[in-house]
């Protein structure tokens, strides 16, 4: 539960403590196991001798350091985008805007793969678009790492966009009007007041796109393709070693499990609603 | 039934005849590359019939202790140049795919169609550097048919498959290679006795003129 009430209600009531109906606490345990079995399983399947030796090979190397690269740039990619797009979304009225809002968030829901043939019909060699980067430049984005990133890019903004965007909205708008009001430029206004105030949502939405980026798997092999070094990222090489050494696939797996938990617990407290909200 | 990728097309008609010759009998299918299928059996995945592109996945099977009756082969295939439709850019054969301009995409490794490949490209004595290593041999298809890639190496029946979306280059039979489709039942199998049934109807009369049709070689 979300207390919503002023901070001294808060207060009184953390003291005197939450009592959840029993019933509630059994879903709730049976949930807790449910996410936490799937993870035990896998830790106990482990190859413990053999992980080192795994990780630190040469395929398992590059697949990291290339899925860590490009959900970076994804990530950085739907920050530039993004946040011009939230503060459009929540500050500024237009007709269609709810139009808009479901078709910037589309690639959130759809299947990764619908992504990947979508992306294909828009930017691959013989796309709307993509005919003409090929056409003029010489530029195809399949099967290169740009193709990566602007995959990852597609399905990962959505998760930024809502996230910042509810942040424009909860923001109290008079901050702006009076540093307006007191002089001080547009740019100076959004970078010294409005940033300040978004930047929990901020970095969880850019957390959020980062983790989303760094999982994707459907429309990176679709779209871009499947080779070391250039488009295989961990979930590629994650999905073909399981179809020939299962204990390699669980190695690289727990990897990515770990930098996901790593990073997901470090910001929870703090970003993702947990805890007490950041200025309490 | 859990079938090979290339069997897509061709099992889906078996299945409809089978079940057609079999009142209360119904074929349903999990296509993908033989090696997911083999590791989702061993997982537990509830397959009935196991039929697969290469006989490496079925001794997989059998080293895991989960085939019901013997193996047997149903089918042979061959390996050929899949090129977009009309081959708009000439190409001739196997060693032209080492051109580095040509986008040309394989399976990985770790499937069948991708062990073939690379042993074609040995015989031909090619170095061919592939643009993307597919998970399956319907991935390398696609990236054709959608003109991402120019050339890619499949299964003659994919081929055929895609209809007027793609067309072939045939490759010598000297340097090919000739990829043979065991099936066998799983152990512990839930009705095993509707996939004997199946596994006759498909090496019999019916199931092996369905086949020819889609390209399949006989055993």
């Amino acid at each position: 539960m979300i207390p919503t009430a002023a901070p001294e209600t808060v207060h009184r009531r953390r003291v005197a403590g939450e009592r959840l109906p029993w019933p509630f606490l059994v879903l709730a345990f049976a949930a807790i196991a449910f996410f936490a079995l799937p993870f035990l399983g896998l830790l106990g399947r482990a190859p413990w001798g053999d992980l080192w030796s795994i990780l630190t090979s040469d395929s398992a190397l590059t697949a990291l350091r290339l899925s860590l690269w490009c959900s970076l740039c994804a990530s950085l990619a739907a920050l530039l985008f993004g946040v011009p797009l939230a503060w459009m979304l929540a500050r500024v009225p237009f007709p269609g805007s709810g139009f808009v809002r479901a078709l910037c968030t589309l690639s959130m829901v759809l299947p990764p793969v619908v992504a990947g043939v979508a992306l294909f019909y828009g930017l691959g060699r013989r796309g709307l678009v993509g005919q003409y980067l090929d056409r003029w430049f010489g530029f195809t984005l399949p099967f290169t790492t740009t193709g990566v990133i602007v995959a990852q890019t597609f399905v990962a903004m959505p998760f930024l966009v809502i996230t910042v965007e509810a942040a424009f909205r909860q923001q109290d708008t008079r901050f702006e009007d009076a540093a307006r009001t007191l002089g001080a430029s547009r740019w100076y206004v959004f970078r010294r007041v409005t940033l300040p105030a978004i930047r929990p949502g901020l970095v969880a939405g850019a957390v959020l796109a980062w983790a989303r980026a760094l999982g994707e798997f459907g429309a990176t092999i679709t779209f871009a393709g499947n080779f070391p070094g250039r488009t295989q990222t961990m979930p590629l090489a994650i999905y073909l070693a399981n179809e020939i050494d299962p204990e390699e696939a669980i190695a690289l797996s727990l990897v990515l499990v770990a930098v996901s938990f790593g990073v997901l617990v470090a910001l929870r407290d703090r970003y993702l609603g947990g805890g007490r909200p950041p200025h309490a | 039934m859990f079938a090979a990728a290339s069997l897509t097309e061709s099992f889906t008609e078996v299945g409809e005849a089978f079940g057609a010759a079999n009142p209360g009998a119904t074929a349903t299918f999990s296509f993908d590359a033989s090696s997911a299928l083999v590791e989702q059996i061993t997982q537990g995945a509830p397959a009935d019939v196991f039929a697969s592109a290469d006989s490496a996945n079925m001794d997989k099977l059998t080293e895991a202790g989960l085939h019901g009756g013997e193996p047997v082969i149903f089918a042979t295939n061959l390996l050929t140049i899949v090129v977009a439709p009309g081959n708009p850019l000439g190409i001739t054969g196997v060693a032209d795919l080492a051109d580095a301009d040509l986008t040309t995409v394989i399976c990985a490794d770790e499937v069948p169609c991708g062990r073939y490949a690379t042993e074609i490209f040995a015989h031909a004595g090619v170095t061919v550097t592939a643009d993307s290593l597919e998970q399956n041999v319907r991935g390398v298809v696609n990236k054709v048919t959608a003109g991402e890639a120019d050339a890619g190496v499949v299964y003659v029946t994919d081929v055929t498959a895609a209809g007027d979306g793609a067309d072939m280059v045939e490759i010598p039979e000297d340097i090919n290679v000739l990829a043979e489709y065991p099936i066998a039942t799983v152990e512990g199998s839930g009705s095993a006795e509707v996939g004997e049934t199946f596994i006759e109807f498909l090496t019999g009369t019916e199931g092996q003129a369905i086949m020819a049709e889609y390209g399949f070689g006989a055993p």
